[in-house]
């Protein structure tokens, strides 16, 4: 009989200002915590190998692959994903807004990871100029775009309020 | 104001900014499992047995099935008989990726486990691993009913042998078409729920009614019980309107366990399992004179087809051969294809999916006959080129009659942008240089068929038909909902429908949604590939709210006891000619529609509804002119794209940020292919390549800037006059790359290298030639 024991530990990370606890395998990653305990879905699963940056959100305002993160080690922590970058009445963060008004995004897959990964940019860099942009995006993968929307997306931030404002 | 040709903000972007959209893996229905799935690690290999003992005995389990649990089931739907790709394989492994067995678990990470557990006992056998090993004498087959690894040959179209024989200059070229990986950034999904009152599968699919329409014949139920539901899906690229597997094995497993099962493809199973593209090698032979005028053209494609046949993976070489001659007036041409098996995953529709490969090979052919002659490249094209007055054009495929273009008029837009003289001299100078990297030009003038396709086309794919549906349906509030078989995956379809749907009805743009992707919901439909969702579902969209827009204004001109010829429309308004005080919101008209009372004598109520099935006379044939210049690090053979120049004639232009997106998408994916991808196997047929560290998707730091330019030539198969753009960049940049890379490398003597152009093979040859 070959089962797994399965050991459980308790996790508590705040999630947009909000506290999420629960039960989980140790293993468990923090990007099926947040899609399957938190119920919060716009953090995507591209790749399995850190490669892609779908999974991209911040770990205390530091962007993070939330695929290589454990869930235990986000405990205690304050995580923000691209739902919570918001204002949270519909209005969108400045990055959020970029993205629309420069076509950054096509299906949309990736645009959660690539949102989270332009804002740490902007709490970094408030003025990244092109290559800037393009260097720090460079652990996030885009299929639809070829980039240049992305990278004007950002400028469009740059200058219409930055990297915003989240609990 | 015409919202045609409009810069209008994507109604699709609020959702998917904010996480809000809704793709396969963010649905979670009560007592939901997890299918995975068990792969070939071999590439040719007898299964001598699979043990599924320990994977059984693990808690949380639900199932765990081999090829035994699925005799009842036919082989995957777009097989070729005798060489059916099992949906589950039991007896021969043929490819790494091959299926072997599945498993389904109360939650993910067990199925994961369970899935590990399983053992499987392989006996190798002799494996293809590439089409030289594939077509050598005594080559070990991989499907009996061959007799060999051909699964079709087409020989010479004509024999041209005279032509060659009379010609001033003959010269030959062989091309390598490198395999690609598709990599949408959602891979395949799956959630599959069948309960008593029929099957549900939401699935990351492009053609969502195809689907429906073959799982139901595949399970022999009836197509109203079965629904397919494609909801936000994170790209296609071609791959997704592929059968795959794992739909037909998750629906199978939720009949079997009564309840949802999901599947979710790991980026490492995507790669070997989700379908390739290109992978073809072709042998060409051109005559030209002195000037560089193309004389006959020979043309020898060779399809790589994986392990399985696929429907469409066997009509590549068909498009290819039929646009082998690209935008030029070749006298002669003769056009030769194969479709071969080797023991790699199966290769079918990518982005451009046979188009690309003609027209990397005619463009490369043109810089060929420039290096042959002296010739610059550009005059080559200008004396080749079909003229602006010759269409119709009859080529030398019965599939293909170019209808319009202007391929001079493009080539002179893009030298517009581009200084040609001052790159050439910049080029000499840096050659003279020994510490200044290289420089190359290169160029492409392209067209593709795209706008599929006139009736019989997509047939001949497997689909239904070659229409596209849409409906047009007007709310009491005077709002309307647009209802569409082109079910997208990123093109902003919903934006541009209701662009097209504002300007015929005269109903404000922001009260116009679009709906897709639900078979229960959509009339019918054909689905978004063959860059012809505007083309044919914009023209039914079009067609349609022209229709209903009639009818509305008959109701008008009956409210405001005017003649209907004197009725227009403006700010949502219903007014008589010259009368502006004579008027009827949209909204009363919209109201009184339902009101048997208020109508016309004769007229329905609930008339302000149309279904079309728009069909298209021929395809469409959109072009352009692109030009790439290079530079090349001297030490270490790396290129780096310095500008890319890009004109596109897509006819009509309905929103012009969308076709930019589509055309910079298409572009990225193009340069990809001619410097950075490759799906590589080893002799063995082990994939090299399988993960995202090891192929070489680029990111923003790998990728140029780009600048556009636009002509237009219109559509005549249309009324909106569009040609469709989602190919186009796929199609028009790897020639352009790879002929600046070769202008670059052209003083040691380099005629041609294969794609991708990696610095490892072009510091191969810089060091050859010190």
């Amino acid at each position: 009989m070959s089962t797994i024991e399965t050991h459980t530990t308790h996790v508590t990370v705040t999630v947009n200002g909000r506290q999420v606890s629960d039960e989980v395998e140790p293993r468990t990653l923090l990007v099926h915590f947040l899609r399957e305990q938190a119920r919060l879905t716009g953090t995507h699963v591209g790749c399995d190998s850190s490669n892609c940056g779908a999974c991209t959100v911040l770990i205390d305002n530091e962007a993070a692959k939330s695929c290589t993160v454990l869930a235990v080690q986000a405990n205690g922590h304050k995580v923000t994903t691209v739902e919570g970058v918001g204002n949270g009445s519909g209005g969108f963060s400045p990055v959020q807004e970029g993205f629309r008004q420069e076509h950054g995004l096509q299906c949309g897959y990736c645009t959660p990871g690539m949102i989270m990964a332009s804002t740490a940019l902007l709490v970094e860099n408030p003025k990244p100029n092109e290559h800037e942009i393009r260097e720090a995006l460079e652990g996030n993968l885009c299929r639809c775009t070829g980039y240049e929307t992305i990278v004007r997306a950002v400028q469009w931030a740059s200058t219409n309020g930055g990297a915003g404002e989240w609990a | 104001m015409s919202l045609i040709g409009a810069r209008v903000l994507r109604k699709e972007d609020p959702n998917l900014i904010t996480g809000q959209g809704q793709y396969v893996d963010d649905l979670a229905p009560a007592a939901c499992a997890f299918m995975a799935v068990v792969r070939s690690t071999e590439p040719h290999a007898r299964i001598v047995a699979v043990d599924t003992s320990g994977a059984r005995a693990m808690e949380g389990v639900l199932a765990v099935w081999t090829a035994a649990d699925i005799a009842t089931l036919p082989a995957r739907p777009s097989s070729l008989p005798g060489m059916d790709m099992p949906l589950i394989t039991g007896d021969v492994a043929r490819f790494v990726g091959d299926v072997i067995a599945v498993v389904v678990a109360a939650d993910r990470y067990t199925a994961a486990d369970a899935a590990e557990a399983v053992i499987v006992d392989y006996e190798s056998l002799p494996a293809v691993a590439s089409l030289a090993q594939a077509l050598a004498p005594d080559a070990p087959m991989i499907h009996p009913v061959l007799q060999g690894n051909t699964v079709f040959f087409q020989d010479y179209t004509q024999d041209l042998s005279a032509e060659f024989a009379a010609a001033p200059h003959t010269a030959s070229l062989s091309l390598v078409n490198n395999r690609c990986a598709p990599v949408p950034i959602e891979p395949n999904v799956v959630l599959a729920d069948w309960g008593p009152a029929g099957l549900t599968v939401w699935a990351a699919f492009q053609a969502p009614h195809h689907l429906r329409n073959t799982i139901a014949a595949f399970f022999g139920i009836s197509q109203d019980t079965t629904r397919v539901i494609a909801p936000d899906v994170g790209g296609g690229f071609g791959a997704k309107i592929n059968f795959a597997s794992e739909i037909f094995l998750a629906a199978a497993l939720s009949r079997a366990l009564g309840r949802p099962v999901k599947y979710t493809q790991t980026r490492s199973e995507c790669m070997v399992a989700m379908f390739h593209g290109r992978a073809q090698e072709h042998k060409v032979d051109v005559a030209f004179d002195d000037s560089g005028r193309i004389l006959a053209l020979q043309v020898q494609v060779t399809q790589d087809q994986g392990a399985y046949p696929d429907a469409t993976g066997m009509g590549l070489p068909v498009l290819t051969t039929a646009m082998s001659a690209g935008c030029y007036k070749i006298p002669k041409v003769a056009v030769s294809w194969r479709n071969v098996v080797t023991n790699t995953t199966p290769v079918a529709a990518y982005r451009g999916a046979g188009r690309p490969e003609a027209s990397y090979m005619i463009e490369r052919v043109i810089d060929l006959v420039a290096d042959e002659t002296g010739v610059d490249p550009i005059d080559v094209r200008k004396t080749n080129f079909i003229p602006a007055d010759g269409f119709p054009y009859q080529t030398h495929s019965p599939l293909a009659v170019y209808d319009s273009g202007n391929f001079a008029g493009a080539l002179d837009e893009l030298l517009r942008h581009v200084d040609y003289a001052a790159l050439k001299a910049e080029q000499a100078a840096r050659l003279a240089d020994p510490t200044a990297k290289l420089l190359g030009v290169g160029f492409s003038s392209w067209l593709e068929i795209a706008g599929f396709g006139p009736p019989g086309s997509l047939e001949a794919f497997g689909h239904l038909a070659s229409w596209e549906s849409a409906q047009v349906r007007v709310q009491p509030d005077g709002s309307a909902i647009i209802y569409t078989g082109a079910s997208p995956h990123g093109q902003g379809t919903v934006t541009t429908f209701a662009q097209i749907a504002a300007d015929q009805l005269g109903i404000d743009f922001d009260r116009i949604s679009v709906r897709h992707g639900d078979t229960a919901v959509i009339p019918q439909g054909i689905g978004t590939m063959g860059s012809r969702a505007v083309a044919v579902g914009g023209e039914g969209v079009k067609t349609a709210s022209t229709r209903v827009f009639e009818r509305a204004k008959k109701i008008a001109a009956h409210l405001l006891e005017a003649t209907e010829d004197d009725i227009v429309v403006e700010n949502e308004e219903f007014h008589v000619r010259g009368t502006p005080s004579k008027s009827v919101p949209w909204s009363q008209v919209a109201w009184k529609s339902f009101q048997p009372l208020e109508l016309p004598a004769g007229m329905e109520p609930g008339s302000l509804d149309a279904t079309v099935f728009q069909q298209v006379p021929n395809f469409s044939f959109p072009s352009g002119a692109y030009c790439c210049v290079v530079e090349i690090d001297r030490e270490t053979g790396r290129v780096e794209i310095r500008n890319m120049y890009l004109v596109d004639d897509c006819g009509t232009v309905i929103n012009p940020m969308l076709v930019e997106g589509q055309v910079h998408g298409g572009v990225a994916q193009g340069i990809a292919q001619a410097l950075y991808e490759h799906m590589q196997y080893d002799e063995s047929g082990v994939p090299r390549t399988a993960t995202l560290i090891d192929y070489l998707v680029p990111a923003a730091s790998d990728l140029p800037g780009y600048v556009s330019g636009r002509t237009v030539t219109l559509n005549p198969s249309n009324t909106l006059g569009a040609k469709g753009v989602g190919e186009s960049g796929s199609v028009g940049a790897p020639p352009a790359v790879i002929n600046a890379v070769v202008d670059a490398l052209s003083h040691l003597g380099v005629k041609h290298i294969d794609m991708p152009a990696t610095p490892q093979k072009i510091w191969s040859i810089l060091r050859g030639s010190k």
